[in-house]
């Protein structure tokens, strides 16, 4: 169960990163507040998965701060991240939902019944003996997601949870997300599907070379960009 | 042509008759080799999970020392640990030269570089597959040797039956320290050293054939493991 205190809001603060001589994130700052998900959209190579990976503590800022509300306690993960190319462990579909329960401390049988209920979230229960590399892509992914849900989060990061999807999963997944939304686990997710983004979001950040460009509500952004370069973007989804 | 044809015959009767002597140093072979590579498997596996995770000032040095150990000849080896359990030796008091404990020690020592090595190897392009995913969980370098010695299990049971194969067919360390006594340190490639020199082509053959067909049983089992790992690694 949960601690009362919260890790929310998360203070972005002058975020830069570099990688190979180039600068990635130039300064971005924003805040985080526990509440309907939060997604992260821009053109490839903006900086959205660097950004994400900075937040989750994976990457270390090259200036500004990532800063939590009450720090951060690796015993016990108050957040998590399903990463755009998942990596799963060559183990069965069971062991790598038991695997984080396990390094976070959970004995084995809430270890089990977390897992099994997670797995079932996904609708993945007829494949828990099978080893999970040899699922498909789409499979692949809801497992990464019903893993990380597993850790029972306050934050969960998803980068990209439906980019390999077929139609009906990537609906079976918004209705995941939305559920573990409306049960309080903050949201923060990157897509490219706008009709994704309008679905599920309850605020966005627009991001652009490196940039915070945008941060508004969805119901505003999508209906009234501010900046040329998020109306441009939303018209470019459009035309597809 | 006819020696060999005779020797033939015989060595396959020696071993479809079970023959005791052929059997006894079989046997004792296989002890000793399997031991062996259980000992050296203890530290070589951990020492390699290790190095695949862990950076450190020197590391690069260990690994060409590693890689070096592995070509280490046997009978340098067994010298080495001749004058160390020598009566005059340090572990001189303990009684254990010319016995088949020498014997495990000196393979153990011949193989353990190897296995680690093939560990270090095995095992890295695993963490840099595992590294951020794992480091996501909030496991680090540490936690995750015993997670990597894991999901490597197939490849790393190769990594053993590669160890085997050198330990089984060594002669020279095993000479040395065991002094090939009949029915007591003798195993089958001190024996088929011994008795081709003798003149005894028949049990010398009849040795050669069981050695072969192990090293072959060997080769067939890497294979399965190899199939089996395709299967769950995807
Ligand atoms: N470790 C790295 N070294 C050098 N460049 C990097 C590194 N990581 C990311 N980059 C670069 O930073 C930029 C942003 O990468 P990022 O993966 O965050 O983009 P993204 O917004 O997630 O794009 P996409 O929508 O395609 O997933 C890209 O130009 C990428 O090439
Ligand atoms: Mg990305």
């Amino acid at each position: 169960m949960r601690a009362p205190d919260t890790i929310l809001p998360l203070c972005v603060e002058a975020l830069r990163f570099a990688a190979g001589g180039v600068e990635i994130l130039h300064g971005v700052s924003f805040t985080l507040e526990a509440g309907p998900p939060t997604v992260v959209i821009g053109p490839n190579g903006a900086g959205k998965s660097v950004l994400l990976r900075l937040l989750h503590g994976l990457l270390p800022p090259g200036g500004g701060a990532v800063r939590w509300a009450t720090a951060p306690d690796r015993s016990a993960p108050r957040q998590a991240m399903v990463f755009q190319r998942p990596v799963l462990l060559r183990r069965s579909v069971m062991a790598n939902v038991a695997y984080p329960l396990a390094l976070a401390g959970i004995g084995p049988r809430e270890r089990a019944r977390r897992a099994e209920e997670a797995l079932d979230l996904v609708g993945l229960s007829a494949l828990a003996d099978r080893p999970a590399r040899r699922l498909s892509g789409g499979e692949q992914q809801r497992l990464a997601l019903a893993r990380a849900a597993a850790l029972g989060p306050e934050v969960l990061f998803l980068d990209e949870p439906c980019a390999s999807l077929d139609p009906s999963a990537t609906r079976a997944v918004e209705e995941i997300v939305a559920a573990l939304a409306r049960r309080g686990t903050k949201i923060v997710m990157t897509t490219h599907d706008i009709g994704q983004a309008r679905r599920l979001a309850g605020d966005v950040i627009f991001l652009h070379r490196g940039r915070v460009v945008e941060r508004a509500p969805a119901a505003r952004f999508f209906v009234a960009p501010e900046t040329p370069e998020a109306a441009a973007f939303l018209q470019g989804e459009l035309v597809w | 042509m006819g020696d060999l044809h005779a020797a033939s015959t015989a060595a396959l009767g020696l071993i479809l008759a079970a023959d005791p002597a052929v059997m006894g140093i079989v046997g004792l072979s296989l002890q000793v080799s399997l031991t062996a590579v259980l000992l050296a498997a203890l530290v070589g596996l951990p020492l390699g999970a290790l190095l695949a995770v862990t950076r450190f000032p020197g590391r690069q040095s260990v690994i060409v020392a590693l890689n070096a150990l592995m070509g280490l000849p046997p009978v340098v080896a067994g010298l080495l640990i001749y004058l160390l359990l020598s009566r005059s030796g340090p572990l001189g008091p303990l009684g254990l030269l010319f016995t088949p404990s020498a014997m495990v020690i000196a393979q153990a020592v011949l193989i353990a570089p190897i296995l680690a090595a093939l560990t270090r190897e095995t095992l890295s392009g695993l963490w840099e597959e595992y590294a951020e995913q794992l480091r996501s969980f909030g496991a680090g370098p540490l936690r995750a040797v015993p997670t990597l010695l894991w999901d490597g299990r197939f490849a790393l049971l190769t990594v053993l039956l590669a160890g085997f194969g050198r330990a089984s067919a060594e002669v020279g360390a095993v000479m040395i320290v065991g002094g090939n006594i009949e029915g007591f340190t003798r195993v089958m490639t001190t024996a088929i050293a011994l008795e081709t020199s003798k003149g005894d082509l028949p049990l010398a053959l009849a040795l050669g054939l069981v050695l072969m067909g192990i090293v072959l049983a060997v080769n067939v089992l890497a294979q399965v493991l190899r199939s089996a790992a395709s299967r769950w690694a995807g």
